[in-house]
């Protein structure tokens, strides 16, 4: 596990050593400038640290699509409302740097968004797709599904629309209701041939999103709303990526292994430190990329502690912590101490007075790791 | 009750705001405002635009009592959508809010063509629309409010306004997926012989939705009684008609559907052309009919309004167009009431809205068990915690 860690590149473990302090305000906390340090990395040697800014998820976000755009001519950012900047401020800038041509609105019409992107995407280009909030997707669910997950598979390698990203915000923020707030995430993992990418904070989501858009497959990557504004980090700014398909170990532990992504990551760090108090050493995996997923990480982890505990927005039946949950129970049966934990939101539309009570809250997973170590 | 059937009377189903509505008409009648059924000829100023259809003529029939409620109902609606902008502000309103302003004569016309055998479906901007259907102002601020007494219950919000008897199919929060809805809420009218027709509304963004045309050839296919209102504000949220759609003449985009173009913001061509529409509906099959019409505020409350047109683009329209000042002024002009009598039915539209509002303000949040109920008919049948994690709300029956 250590050794892994440290065969990471520079500029992740820089990323990874950023911790927030303990003293959290808000109900949902979210790590903010004033509360960032960074710890000094020790080495033996004089390392050049990476030259890195202050941003938050979105400018994080902006920045990675002015790296594809500059350094590939054939790469087209789209979508409904790009052109001034998109409703998160995702693309600001973006049309003046590099024309209409190439950063442009499209009409209010996701499935053609889709089916033009895998269109763009087919003939080699870099088309990068925006739904405007994850909700929508599901007219463009059609051209995911049946078009892009299969246009390699069923032309025998002779096409393909690898070039296609499709990004997203996703998650509670709340007061979205049903249709600003859902986390669509598990739809998308059932499907071969696309990749799901899910980050937790900025410097996270400008490596991933970078990775995501140069990775020869179709990639949905849906960023956590919530954090947009809220989640201020230091980004390195230079061009990089961090690997796909590759978990990453937030927090080292022996009792209990947790595992999440994107924005439920900060309720489960919260979970871990008040379990801590009570003597329970908590692991917890940021999964990063939810299709194809890093199993082996989960599987090596669960065999040192011997219990496992899922969390996310969406609701439970059929949540992709269902997936995670039955396959480690195949392969860790006998190591497992207690049954497979998931605590996600409830099996109700996403409500509206009632987002609090169908949130998978910190004290709901403090709750299930405590239920896990005394089973 | 006896005002309600004279108003009925009159012609067409017109708004009947339950109760609070008797007296302040009683009230403003014994004051001598003209509230006669006399039929008054005027001219639409605006001519329709017709699509592979002759348009109805511009001579319309109406009558003192229709002009004053007209104009009541209509004050009625811009105050509630007011008082749902400092609400939001205040934060008793969280969300999402879309308001109407500006609007109103498209859902006032419309209903004065039409009864309660009609349906209406439309998007979320939909505050007035179930006013329309026979909402009260109460039951929308409750509901925006997340309240029990609201029409949804609390728990639709916004963009989910439902009226059963009146026939308002909501309230919807997916751009264009009404439209489909509205076709079959159409065919069952017409297999039931029921003499009614669907209204499907939908906006100027939503016109570029593939699933509204999927809607349009289904119900020419089958000559199902469906109205296509398309409310042309000219903005889809923050982008202008121009640039979205090819061919902004919505209007024209039925193609083999025949479609009218009416200045929407004049209650009398609206209602015109609905009457006209729901006659060819119920004998052919659908039509278009764009409603050239504008709204003052932003998309929603969490749009300014003014990054994309400017201020004199909206006060400009507030001068020349507003449905209200332009039947204040056929009220005037045509002494069927006093500005000392107009001044009244606004104190009183005022103080009625006033008085939903603190109402509202009283009703207490729904139950936590609604949350898990009317997922399905029955109970749930699974077992779900309650936020302790402790407590068994809902399990196998």
């Amino acid at each position: 596990m250590g050794g892994r860690r440290a065969s990471l590149p520079l500029v992740s473990r820089l990323c990874t050593s950023v911790k927030p302090r303990n003293n959290w305000v808000q109900k949902r906390s979210f790590i903010t400038a004033k509360d960032l340090v960074v710890e000094e990395q020790p080495s033996g040697e004089e390392e050049k640290r990476a030259v890195t800014n202050k941003l938050n998820l979105f400018s994080a976000v902006n920045q990675a699509l002015l790296t594809v755009l500059e350094s590939d001519p054939k790469s087209y950012v789209f979508g409904e409302d790009v052109g001034f900047g998109g409703v998160f401020r995702c693309t600001t800038g973006l049309r003046d740097r590099f024309g209409k041509h190439r950063v442009f609105n499209t009409p209010l019409c996701e499935q053609a968004i889709l089916g033009f992107g895998i269109g763009l995407a087919s003939m080699g280009n870099r088309a990068i797709a925006e739904i405007q909030f994850a909700d929508y997707i599901f007219p463009a669910l059609d051209q995911i599904v049946n078009e892009a997950a299969k246009y390699r598979y069923r032309s025998g390698n002779l096409f393909n629309c690898g070039g296609l990203t499709v990004r997203a915000p996703y998650g509670a923020v709340g007061h979205g209701g049903h249709y600003h707030s859902q986390s669509p995430e598990a739809f998308f993992c059932h499907v071969p041939g696309i990749k799901v990418v899910i980050p937790r904070s900025p410097a996270q989501a400008k490596g991933l999103l970078l990775a995501s858009i140069r990775d020869p497959n179709p990639v949905v990557f849906f960023e956590p709303k919530m954090l947009y504004r809220m989640a201020v980090e230091e980004v390195p700014v230079d061009d990089y990526t961090l690997p796909l398909s590759s978990a990453e170990v937030m927090r080292k532990g022996s009792d209990i292994t947790l595992v999440g992504w994107g924005a439920q990551l900060t309720l489960m760090e919260q979970a871990c430190d008040e379990a801590s108090k009570e003597g329970i050493s908590c692991e917890l995996i940021d999964l990063r990329t939810l299709i194809p997923w890093d199993k082996e990480l989960v599987e090596a982890s669960v065999n040192k502690t011997g219990r496992l505990l899922v969390s996310h927005e969406a609701p439970l039946t059929g949540g992709f912590g269902a997936e995670i949950a039955a396959s480690i129970t195949e392969s860790c049966f006998l190591r497992l101490e207690a049954p497979v934990s998931r605590v996600c939101g409830l099996d109700t539309p996403f409500p509206l007075v009632f987002e609090p009570f169908y949130m998978p809250t910190k004290n709901k997973i403090l709750d299930a790791i405590k239920a896990s170590v005394k089973f | 009750m006896a005002v309600r059937q004279a108003l009925r009377r009159a012609g067409g189903r017109l708004l009947a705001t339950q109760g609070a509505m008797a007296p302040a008409a009683l009230g403003v009648a014994g004051r001598g405002l003209s509230t006669s059924a006399e039929p008054i000829t005027l001219e639409i100023p605006v001519p329709f635009k017709g699509h592979n259809v002759e348009p109805p003529s511009r001579t319309v029939e109406t009558s003192a009592q229709e002009l004053t409620e007209f104009f009541r109902t209509m004050f009625v609606m811009r105050r509630m959508e007011i008082a749902a902008d400092s609400l939001y502000k205040s934060k008793f309103i969280r969300g999402f809010c879309h308001l109407y302003d500006g609007q109103e004569a498209v859902c006032v016309g419309m209903e004065a063509a039409l009864n309660d055998k009609d349906c209406i479906i439309t998007a979320y901007r939909d505050h007035c629309t179930h006013l329309g259907r026979g909402g009260t102002v109460l039951e929308v601020f409750a509901e925006l409010m997340g309240r029990k007494d609201g029409c949804s219950l609390g728990k639709g919000g916004s963009m989910h306004m439902y009226n059963k008897k009146g026939g308002f199919y909501g309230g919807n929060g997916i751009v264009g997926a009404q439209t489909p809805l509205g076709a079959g809420l159409a065919f069952a009218q017409k297999y039931l012989k029921v003499e009614g027709v669907t209204l499907a509304m939908y906006g100027d963004g939503a016109a570029n939705q593939g699933q509204l045309f999927e809607a349009m050839n289904i119900s020419a296919l089958w000559d199902l009684p469906v109205l296509y209102v398309c409310e042309n504000n000219h903005y889809g949220m923050g982008t202008a008609e121009w640039r979205s759609a090819k061919s902004p003449e919505y209007y024209k985009r039925g193609d083999y559907v025949p479609g009218l173009k009416v200045d929407g913001m004049d209650c009398l061509a609206v209602k015109q052309a609905v009457k006209f529409a729901k006659e060819y509906a119920l004998k052919n099959g659908p039509m278009v009919l764009e409603m050239d019409t504008y709204r003052y505020h932003g998309h929603s409350m969490s749009d300014p309004g003014s990054t994309y047109r400017t201020r004199d683009e909206i006060s400009g329209v507030r001068q020349e167009r507003d449905p209200i000042e332009r039947i204040r002024k056929l009220l005037l002009s045509h002494e069927i009431a006093t500005v000392a009598e107009l001044k009244q039915i606004e104190k009183d539209a005022k103080k009625e809205v006033e008085d939903a509002l603190s109402k509202a303000k009283e009703s207490p949040s729904p139950d936590s068990e609604e949350l898990f109920s009317n997922i399905y008919r029955k109970s749930y049948g699974a077992k779900s915690y309650g936020a302790d994690r402790k407590e068994v709300v809902v399990t196998l029956p």
